[in-house]
């Protein structure tokens, strides 16, 4: 299997996880043309990222074109425990996908 | 294949729309059951807050910051955090205003997550960034200026 798109951490505090992810993906917004040939580079970026903890969806991010270059995304949550597993996973425009799964630390 | 998804999804996408007009379903509803198209292909900050938070009005709130740059030297990176203290979020928006596409992204938030989210967004130029905070069932808001040297959304 290819080397996953997403890399994260997961890290306790207190009692706050705090979750940073980044993944690899062109996001084209659709509007820059390809300079060799000044054709438009097709729209392309991820519609949603599922971050779940222990199997429960934590945050459910629904993103735009707007997005950067190889996104970043940070959040946290509550009721956490070291051991616990985070799932990532997203799914873009033209049905690709990829999944993630880390322990929190 | 692709053309046949594509047909699906703006089907689906309409009658979730229509659905919305006719007062069916609430806008909470609709944003468990599918990615909020007409929001995203929204062309004024207005249009995509009312369709996906039912409503354009918002009140503004001191309990939302904002955490960007006041200058942005490359638009095609500007670094967003939003941060409230406002309990029972289900929802924080990022709005780039003067964006093409303005609407940038929608969290929907379970209750044991807090109000945090921070990502990265393109911006054409120089604008506002409304941030955007549901909040048991009430929209709250909050702007800040980014000045933006180079614009990241191509020409």
């Amino acid at each position: 299997m290819a080397k996953s798109t997403i890399r994260a951490r997961a890290r306790l505090k207190g009692d706050i996880t705090t979750v940073k992810t980044l993944i690899t993906h062109r996001m084209d917004s659709g509007r820059i043309k390809n300079k060799k040939t000044g054709k438009l580079i097709p729209i392309y970026f991820i519609k949603e990222v599922t971050c779940q903890h222990n199997g429960k969806t934590t945050v459910l991010a629904q993103w735009g074109p707007t997005i950067s270059k190889n996104p970043y995304l940070s959040y946290q949550f509550t009721g956490g425990a070291r051991g616990d597993t985070i799932s990532i996973s997203w799914l873009d425009n033209e049905g690709g996908k990829d999944s993630y799964s880390l322990k929190v630390k | 294949m692709q053309r046949r998804s594509f047909l699906k999804s703006t089907l689906a996408g309409s009658a979730i729309a229509v659905a919305v007009g006719a007062g069916l379903l609430q806008p909470r509803m609709v944003l468990a059951a599918a990615w909020p198209k007409s929001a995203f292909k929204a062309k004024t900050a207005q249009d995509a807050m009312s369709s996906l938070y039912g409503s354009a009005a918002s009140m503004p709130s001191s309990e939302i910051t904002i955490k960007a740059p006041d200058i942005a030297e490359n638009g095609a990176v500007v670094p967003v955090a939003i941060h409230t203290t406002l309990s029972n979020v289900t929802n924080i928006g990022i709005i780039a205003e003067k964006n093409p596409l303005p609407m940038s992204a929608n969290f929907e938030m379970a209750p044991n997550a807090k109000g945090y989210v921070s990502t990265r967004i393109k911006m054409a130029k120089t604008s506002s960034i409304i941030a955007i905070v549901v909040a048991g069932g009430k929209t709250y808001s909050a702007r800040k200026e980014v000045k933006v040297t180079i614009g990241g959304c191509g020409g």
